[in-house]
């Protein structure tokens, strides 16, 4: 008796009705909005009715000569002191992970002392450097000398700036480089050592490029940090975007807009580095995932491409065909 | 078989003696002893297969043939050379990273888990090796490559990365990889035993072809129906010696010792 009942009810009602429901109401969501509109309200109110923001004065300067000079000492600080960075962390982890206590010994009290101290200080210790050695000297060590220069106009601000946040880096990269190192699988090591694969090849081809799937991602922190921190530079005396303003700012008083300047200026060049790095980390993860993602402009051509055929498709049906799918 | 399959077989027959003579070999992994003297003669194309319960020594012993484990004590030597050292004047010296790096190059290895490299097509993972190592030119090493992924039936997955194939696949472009290096000795370590069983066959059958052109092979495994059908001989290893050797037939049917017919009486 069952058998024939529900092919018959199965006849009747064809493909399952679609679920309609009464959705479950969530009124504390809609408190915490109503809260988060309100607050949002009040600072868009002030931005644009308390003139002290002086966004007049902003505009005035935000393309200014010297604000730009700044802006460029920025960029130029954060580029060379990551290359710096990246070049010793890479060395540095390597010989963290060497066999010979010697190296890794070596490179254990670079990072801790490096780590230890604040980069303030640092700064601070190279840019009055010549207090301790007044001449620098190149030669064989312990030996005759060739070259000599004077300390205050070798170590120039910008140098000590440099070298400061660059050493500073190193051992922070250092650390990144090596988790990205041992997140390799032995396995990895074994077959390239199998197929005849001296150390240094093996990791150069085999172990750094799966290594950089996990260093990328804390390098890009550590880049858009530095790039904050490279501010620390306006202490002694290098003209980046922060003491640029300083310098405007100790004249003219406009304190806030200036400062508004410069965090407008670092927040855009966050933002770049921040899609660089999407794509940087695109590109190294290339065999991690059966396929890649696709690209936020990918994503957006697409659903364009989509609407549009929808768009140009619909008037063409015939009116037919939508009825007989009733 | 195609070509490149069989002129892996011509460097396989161009020495004499012994492919791999191993001595009372001995190995301990801190108080652990692995190996307590293994003496194993494998003869030029001959295909031995090596058996055991696991933690009987088997994978440790293929690891010391080509230096990926250091022995302890007694002789292995592959081709009449000894493995990680250099004889002279009744003294040994331990061979620099260059020299093992030279001598690995002429033994192919296939893992377990297959260690392909994960950021290389399969392609360029079967390049790699010949380009860097042996600083083949790119294009002769493509040829060489597409000839051997043809021969393990992964032509159309050349451009594929390891994590779109398949465990079979991934093998047999392993399989690939080891043999781009034209060794004169093919290592097996457990081929088939991470891979579901339907995808056991595709790789076996590729070392059976391999087999046939007269490629040197030691394979652990756990295929007693590929030892006895392939293999030329047959070790069962148990604790860390050779408890029984011969031809597979013999062994598999007729176990002479206790333990061979105890493990046999598990696995068959």
């Amino acid at each position: 008796m069952t058998t024939p009942r529900t092919a018959q009810t199965a006849e009747r009602t064809g493909p399952p009705e679609v679920i309609k429901a009464v959705p479950v109401r969530h009124p504390g969501r809609w408190v915490a909005a109503a809260v988060v509109l309100v607050l949002v309200a009040m600072l868009v109110n002030t931005l644009v009715t308390n003139p002290r923001f002086g966004w007049n004065i902003i505009g005035q300067y935000f393309l200014s000569s010297r604000v730009l000079t700044g802006l460029g000492y920025t960029i130029l600080l954060t580029v060379v002191a990551m290359a710096i960075g990246i070049v010793l962390g890479v060395l540095l982890a390597v010989m963290r992970l060497s066999v010979n206590p010697l190296l890794s010994g070596a490179s254990w009290v670079y990072i801790w002392f490096f780590r230890g101290t604040p980069v303030l200080v640092q700064l601070l210790f190279w840019f009055n450097l010549a207090f301790l050695y007044p001449r620098i000297s190149l030669g064989v060590p312990f030996g005759p000398a060739f070259v000599h220069g004077n300390a205050n106009s070798l170590i120039t601000a910008l140098a000590a700036a440099i070298l400061g946040l660059g050493l500073n880096e190193g051992a922070y990269m250092a650390e990144i480089v090596r988790a990205g190192i041992l997140s390799v699988d032995h396995g990895q090591i074994e077959a390239a050592q199998a197929v005849g694969m001296s150390r240094a090849l093996t990791m150069r081809r085999i172990i750094l490029p799966q290594a950089m799937r996990v260093i990328i991602p804390p390098t890009g922190n550590e880049t858009i940090s530095m790039l904050k921190t490279s501010s620390l530079a306006s202490v002694i005396t290098v003209t980046e975007l922060l003491y640029a303003v300083q310098l405007i700012y100790s004249v003219n008083f406009q304190t806030i807009p200036l400062l508004i300047v410069a965090s407008i200026w670092y927040l855009i060049m966050t933002s770049v580095l921040t899609i660089g790095q999407y794509y940087v980390e695109r590109y190294y993860a290339r065999g991690a995932a059966r396929s890649l993602p696709l690209t936020p402009l990918q994503r957006l051509r697409r659903n364009l491409v989509i609407t549009h055929d929808r768009l140009a498709k619909q008037p063409m049906q015939p009116p037919g065909e939508s009825g007989e799918r009733r | 078989m195609s070509t490149s399959f069989e002129a892996q077989a011509a460097t396989a027959f161009a020495g004499t003696g012994p492919m791999v003579l191993a001595e009372q070999v001995h190995k301990s992994f801190g108080l652990l002893e692995v190996l307590k003297g293994i003496d194993i003669e494998v003869g030029r194309g001959e295909v031995m297969c090596i058996i055991g319960p696991s933690g009987s020594g088997k994978s440790t012993f293929l690891r010391c043939i080509n230096h990926l484990e250091k022995i302890d004590a007694g002789r292995l030597s592959v081709d009449g050379e000894l493995v990680g050292y250099r004889q002279q004047g009744g003294k040994l010296y331990e061979l620099r990273d260059r020299e093992v790096c030279a001598k690995r190059a002429e033994i192919g290895m296939v893992f377990q888990q297959f260690n392909l490299f994960p950021h290389m097509t399969a392609l360029e993972n079967v390049i790699e090796a010949p380009v860097r190592v042996r600083k083949m030119p790119k294009n002769e090493a493509t040829d060489l490559a597409n000839q051997l992924l043809a021969d393990t039936g992964m032509e159309d997955k050349a451009s594929a990365y390891p994590k779109q194939l398949s465990g079979g696949q991934q093998q047999r472009v392993a399989i690939a990889r080891a043999l781009a290096m034209r060794p004169k000795l093919m290592l097996f370590d457990e081929p088939t035993s991470a891979l579901d069983p339907e995808l056991v066959g595709e790789v076996l059958g590729v070392m059976r072809n391999l087999a046939k052109t007269g490629m040197t092979m030691v394979v652990v495994t756990h295929e007693m129906g590929f030892a006895r059908e392939v293999g030329d001989s047959l070790v069962f290893m148990d604790d860390g010696v050779v408890v029984e050797s011969g031809r597979p037939r013999d062994v598999l049917s007729n176990p002479q010792h206790e333990r061979t017919s105890a493990f046999l009486s598990k696995v068959l």
